[in-house]
């Protein structure tokens, strides 16, 4: 089904024009309410009465992750705390996380899109699904949920991990939607396996993967071992967390709904916009939220944009699978991890260098694994074998306490991590994504 | 007091020949040698003819390295020796953080090697001494 066919399947020229009229707004509204945008306008010489159409878009300013940690914690808030409603965060590329303020129409706004999104991958009201994302702070588990309310779906809200469990609920409850990381979902087939459950006979028809890249051929995978269509999710918590983009059952990119987030590709060098349908970053606007709207925010993801009408009926543009990042950000069990944040957490530890290097792998059917490879220093170099134990247990902890991640430490020696020129190469990324 | 030079090296071929390699070209001669492994990565502890020199070469060439005081005793090898030296230390209250051991000549002399705590070091060597047993510089 098509949840919201007016929207998703307005004709382009109405749908330029809604995009005008949204944009006009939005632009007046952060000029009135954020001075961040005020005088970040006002620097570019840009006033909300030189927004006529949404081709005007380019003259306003670029929003950059930076600007996020810059106005940490609620500075880019347009709405007044009071009337914000609720707070999501993820990472940010250093020590601060990167905050997200929802007023209560910008959650009805996220239950719209996501229940839109839960219509491309092919649910319909009353179907049940299984909500295997994390719940909290992270935008997956409870923007389901939202989106999950709106259509009038049947919820299991398990949140991640407890695979058993989830196994266990799948096989009772019988749910025919299943929400999670595609990692995750080959791993629950591993475990099924392991206590005697032959995946093909699960009762998920449909599942909605995301929140970390993978490939055509995962998706393979995973259809060929549980028996299920898998379509892909796209979204940010900056914009609003899952529920910018959805696959439809056609699978041939990812629908945006360009009536909420006005998309943009742009070459990360020139910031100008790129031909049609060539590859660049990929940047949003807000068009209708309150709490913390964005204009033009860069997402530093890397897509194309197919403006054809799809097989499905929707309008809605397309944006490819991400092709890549523009920055060196990876995504380790559907967690952002910046190698910035790693290496503000090695320089607090005494006795290893600032020479690291992060080594990301997922073996078949297994979660991706993050592996932190650091130089021990050579003078205060921990000579007892006890102490480099407690040394690695430190790193490890520090890690997992400040990125939410598990990772494994591996201590080399000095000047073995390969020095370059210009930027190091931090990532060592195995995974066939 | 002894010193054992202990040097951090990744366990993956080439690594002991490597550092062995330096002490040879700095014409350093190893008496004793023993290697602690944990998985990725292991700890070479060395007695050797210079420690200081050897030491500076090892730090010049890139390696962490420590140098550390140890306890060098030769006890006499016999049956229920060394029994007998852990017995002392533990009346003393005094813990062996890693040791290693062999025999010199079958019946008569042994070598054994003592990490302990550096605020014990003295005291041991006092009180082994005082035991009877011999302790090496």
């Amino acid at each position: 089904m098509i949840w919201n066919k007016e929207m998703e399947c307005m004709d382009l020229e109405n749908l330029k024009n809604i995009q005008s009229e949204r944009l006009k707004k939005t632009a007046e509204y952060v000029y009135k309410n954020s001075p961040f945008y005020k005088k970040k306008m006002d620097q570019k010489g840009v006033h909300p009465d030189d927004i006529k159409s949404i081709d005007d878009i380019v003259k306003l300013p670029v929003t950059i992750k930076e600007d996020m940690r810059d106005c940490y914690p609620f500075k880019l808030f347009s709405a007044p705390l009071k009337e914000v409603s609720e707070i999501h965060v993820s990472s940010g590329t250093t020590g601060n996380f990167t905050v997200v303020g929802y007023s209560r129409e910008d959650i009805r706004l996220w239950a719209e899109v996501m229940a839109r999104a839960l219509a491309c991958a092919g649910a319909e009201p009353g179907d049940m699904i299984q909500i295997a994302y994390g719940y909290g702070l992270f935008t997956g588990g409870l923007g389901f949920h939202y989106g999950a309310m709106e259509m009038g779906l049947t919820i299991i809200p398990v949140s991640s991990g407890q695979t058993k469990r989830q196994l266990k609920l799948m096989n009772d409850f019988k749910p025919k939607i299943l929400a999670c990381t595609p990692s995750y979902c080959l791993y629950m087939a591993e475990e099924a396996r392991e206590i005697g459950m032959d995946p093909r006979k699960s009762s998920w028809q449909i599942g909605s993967f995301g929140a970390e890249p993978w490939s055509e051929s995962m998706r393979k995978e995973i259809e060929s071992t549980w028996d299920m269509t898998a379509t892909d999710v796209y979204g940010l918590s900056e914009i609003t967390g899952p529920g910018v983009a959805h696959e439809c059952a056609y699978k041939k990119g990812l629908h945006i709904f360009s009536d909420v987030f006005y998309p943009e590709v742009i070459d990360p060098k020139t910031l100008k916009s790129v031909k049609k349908g060539e590859t660049g970053e990929l940047v949003i606007t807000t068009l209708n939220k309150k709490g913390m709207p964005l204009l033009r925010y860069g997402t530093r993801d890397v897509v194309s944009i197919n403006y054809e009408r799809c097989a499905c009926g929707r309008t809605s543009p397309r944006i490819s699978k991400i092709l890549g990042r523009t920055d060196d950000m990876i995504i380790v069990r559907g967690i952002n991890v910046f190698p910035s944040q790693i290496e503000h957490v090695l320089l607090s530890i005494e006795g290893i260098k600032p020479h690291y290097q992060l080594v990301v792998d997922r073996r078949a059917g297994e979660l991706d694994e993050l592996e932190v490879v650091v130089e021990v220093e050579e003078k205060i170099f921990s000579d007892e074998m006890k102490s480099l134990r407690a040394l690695e247990e430190k790193i490890k902890k520090e890690i997992g306490s400040t990125l939410g991640i598990f990772a494994k430490v591996k201590l080399v020696e000095p000047k073995t991590i390969e020095r370059s020129e210009g930027k190091a190469k931090r990532v060592i990324d195995k995974r066939a994504l | 007091m002894a010193k054992q030079l202990n040097v951090f090296i990744e366990n993956k071929p080439g690594r002991l020949k490597a550092v062995t390699g330096v002490l040879s070209d700095a014409k350093i001669n190893i008496n004793a040698f023993t290697i602690q492994d944990r998985g990725d990565f292991g700890l070479i502890k060395f007695i050797v003819s210079d420690p200081e020199k050897a030491y500076l070469s090892l730090a010049d060439k890139g390696y962490a390295c420590a140098m550390k005081d140890i306890l060098v005793i030769s006890p006499k090898d016999k049956i229920g020796n060394l029994c007998r030296l852990s017995e002392i230390l533990l009346k003393n209250k005094i813990n062996i953080a890693d040791s290693y051991g062999f025999v010199i000549e079958s019946e008569k002399k042994g070598i054994c090697y003592l990490e302990l705590n550096a605020d014990d070091l003295k005291k041991a060597k006092r009180i082994l001494d005082k035991e009877g047993f011999k302790v090496l510089d």
